[in-house]
């Protein structure tokens, strides 16, 4: 190596290990890390997050005039996959993580976020704890299990009374898994609380989340007497436990969940058809009428126009608005440092949003408050916003057609 | 608890538990002529349902119409596979075998997520969502026609075992495998054939199941265990024992997810075998 050769790979090595900050400070753009599971038992719903990412670059380039560049990675489900993944991001330069709709994934990525100084953006994990750690890199714009439970139940009420009915009695049904646990645990304690709630739960029935038959379950829930299904599930449970009402005839006013994943799920109404009518989930959701649902929907439909941003409006609309936190964060800090970017975030204000509910502003835990949810019911083989009023772009539907009293 | 909520269980725990019984067989057929446990069992009544799901989608065939093509194709695939891998194996010692068959399920569980990706699948046809009913009592129409399904393939084996020259030639084999080559019987041949009926048990048993439950690639293991758990409970070797597992495993487990708490069903079925594995280790039928 000649003499000049060897004092600018010195000064190269200088600048990259001495002066990271310089480096970013000079970076053209922002660097995302999207983690999310786009393979694994997740992959159906990490590969809708994705879509919400996907199309973030384009649609943040013409609001906030920022250029983005996506560093994708797959964690494949799995939680130490998510540590690894992050980390690798982290050495590939990305200035920002976002990702990953899973509390487990989230508290993993977190750990590291933290360690490495690096901002990380929640799109989607409900775990409460996640923000409850003190963390000073970790942001989150979704709402936490205590809250789902909370606005769902209180949509429950919404619900009756928009439709004028008063239900007796509930048969509670739900997956025994962590997050089924916790949102059992919501509602035992929220529960005493609501007291404009008309019912009372006559029994809990939990059940495996993996079940390949729920026979048993459903013909207890049948026994129960119950007006109304309140229901916890996840996906594929959510779909054998329809089919298997319908074995049993059993005809219940409705089922509504007060918030879990599952009955809003394209895979819901492809796999059940008709039988996907009416069943309601309370859940985070986009705002249809919303300004700016229609420029993602407009840019959703170019990127994907076989398919309909409805059925992926709560992981587009999560994850878009996650990315949209850093480009704001990194406008207004115009660099790519990672404790101003994480200052920056931390002032965040941005009141012309996708999901409903308030602005998004983080308090000091990096939680952002005042998320709201819908009442959102399949109509016509779509998930179809009928609560709160302001949002809604249908009437509920309750008791579904063809109840019939036990 | 009323009285026909507690029949309605026990007939869906009966019948499914059938179901189960055909795909045991299949397992305890095989162990009991060859000698070499199946490590791959389930997945291949996986690959079986996924055949019947293809043909369903393709050509609109009701899986049991595709029953019989797709059992013939596993009766071939079975042969083959006992001809070709299994046999040179049956010398060996037992840990050989046994990582044989795993390395063949766990090929099987990754082709079929190569193939056919994450996401299950299933099929729908007109009868899937109706029920007979009888006063107050329900039956599930694809449960109870897997169930026949069963019964009559489990007969037609016993059938075949007790009065067809071959089946007799492969008693001999199970029963003395020297003195069988000392008469002149091809015990290899012989063994190849038990393969093959094994695999058009899990072949019928797949078609009758991907009615009743939704397919995923990583169904297979799961499928494994239950038919070892159902095997051990109702004799390894056993034919009738198969299905008498099917049935108490079933029944189990419906009656502990009604009476106790429907999260902890498979615990019971996993406590009946450890009952079974205490009080009589050679299982419910089995020989010592």
């Amino acid at each position: 190596m000649k003499r000049r050769q060897f004092t600018q790979a010195l000064a190269a090595a200088a600048v990259a290990t001495g002066f990271p900050g310089l480096v970013k400070a000079q970076a053209q753009k922002l660097k995302v890390g999207i983690i999310l599971p786009r393979s694994g038992y997740l992959g159906f719903i990490g590969q809708s997050c994705q879509k919400g990412a996907d199309l973030a670059p384009g649609v943040i380039k013409e609001m906030l005039g920022v250029d983005i560049e996506l560093m994708n990675a797959d964690f494949e489900s799995n939680v130490d996959t998510a540590r690894t993944r992050a980390e690798r991001l982290i050495q590939e330069g990305a200035n920002v993580l976002v990702g990953p709709f899973d509390s487990g994934a989230a508290s993993a990525i977190a750990q590291v976020a933290e360690q490495r100084g690096v901002p990380f953006v929640i799109n989607i994990a409900a775990a409460p704890l996640i923000t409850e750690q003190g963390y000073k890199f970790v942001f989150r714009n979704f709402q936490t299990a205590g809250d789902i439970v909370r606005n769902g139940l209180a949509l429950i009420g919404e619900l009756f009374q928009a439709t004028s009915t008063v239900p007796r009695t509930a048969v509670f049904m739900h997956v025994n898994d962590t997050f089924g646990q916790a949102m059992a645990k919501g509602i035992g304690a929220f529960m005493p609380r609501l007291t404009q709630l008309p019912f009372k739960i006559v029994d809990t029935i939990s059940y495996d989340p993996a079940a390949k038959d729920l026979t048993v379950e459903v013909s207890k829930a049948k026994a129960s007497n119950a007006d109304f299904l309140l229901l916890v599930c996840r996906l594929n449970d959510a779909i054998i436990l329809r089919r298997e009402m319908v074995k049993q005839r059993w005809n219940p006013m409705g089922i509504v969940s007060p918030g879990s994943p599952g009955m809003y799920e394209e895979q819901y109404f492809k796999t059940l058809g008709k039988l996907s009518e009416h069943s309601i989930s309370n859940v985070p959701w986009y705002n249809p009428k919303g300004r700016l649902t229609q420029v993602v929907e407009k840019a959703f439909l170019k990127q994907n126009p076989k398919d309909k941003l409805v059925f992926h409006g709560l992981n587009a609309g999560f994850t878009f608005e996650a990315i949209l936190i850093a480009a704001d964060a990194y406008k207004r800090a115009r660099s790519t440092d990672a404790k101003t970017l994480a200052d920056a975030i931390r002032q965040t204000n941005i009141s012309e949003k996708m999901m409903l509910g308030g602005p998004i502003k983080f308090n000091e835990k990096g939680q952002v408050e005042g998320i709201g949810s819908a009442c959102v019911q399949n109509l016509n083989l779509l998930p179809t916003v009928v609560l709160p009023t302001g949002a809604a772009t249908a009437k509920p539907v309750f008791p579904v057609p063809g109840y019939k009293k036990a | 608890m009323s009285f026909d909520l507690v029949v309605n269980v026990l007939i869906a725990g009966t019948l499914t538990g059938l179901v189960y019984g055909l795909m045991a067989l299949g397992l305890s057929v095989i162990f009991g002529v060859v000698r070499v446990v199946n490590f791959a069992h389930g997945e291949m009544m996986t690959v079986a349902m996924y055949a019947a799901t293809v043909l369903f989608a393709m050509l609109g065939l009701d899986p049991f119409v595709v029953a019989l093509p797709v059992a013939a194709a596993f009766f071939v695939f079975g042969y083959v596979l006992q001809a070709g891998l299994i046999n040179p194996f049956i010398t060996r010692p037992e840990h050989s075998q046994f990582m044989l068959l795993v390395a063949v399920a766990i090929v099987m569980v990754n082709s079929l997520l190569m193939v056919f990706g994450p996401d299950a699948r299933n099929v729908q046809v007109d009868y899937q969502l109706d029920s007979f009913e009888i006063g107050k009592i329900l039956v599930d129409k694809a449960r109870l026609y897997a169930a026949a399904a069963a019964v009559l393939t489990a007969g037609g084996l016993f059938l075949f075992f007790k009065h067809s020259k071959a089946g007799k030639a492969i008693r001999a084999c199970a029963d003395n495998y020297l003195g069988a080559k000392v008469v002149g019987l091809n015990v290899k041949k012989y063994y190849a054939l038990t393969f093959g009926l094994g695999c058009v048990c899990v072949a019928i048993a797949g078609c009758a199941m991907v009615l009743l439950v939704d397919v995923t690639p990583p169904l297979g293991p799961a499928y494994t265990l239950l038919a070892f758990v159902i095997v051990i409970v109702g004799g390894l070797g056993s034919m009738g024992g198969a299905l008498l597992g099917g049935v108490l495993i079933g029944v189990s487990e419906a009656l502990a997810g009604l009476f106790i708490a429907p999260s902890a069903k498979s615990m019971f079925s996993f406590g009946l075998l450890i009952v079974v594995l205490l009080f009589r280790p050679q299982g419910l039928l089995g020989k010592r």
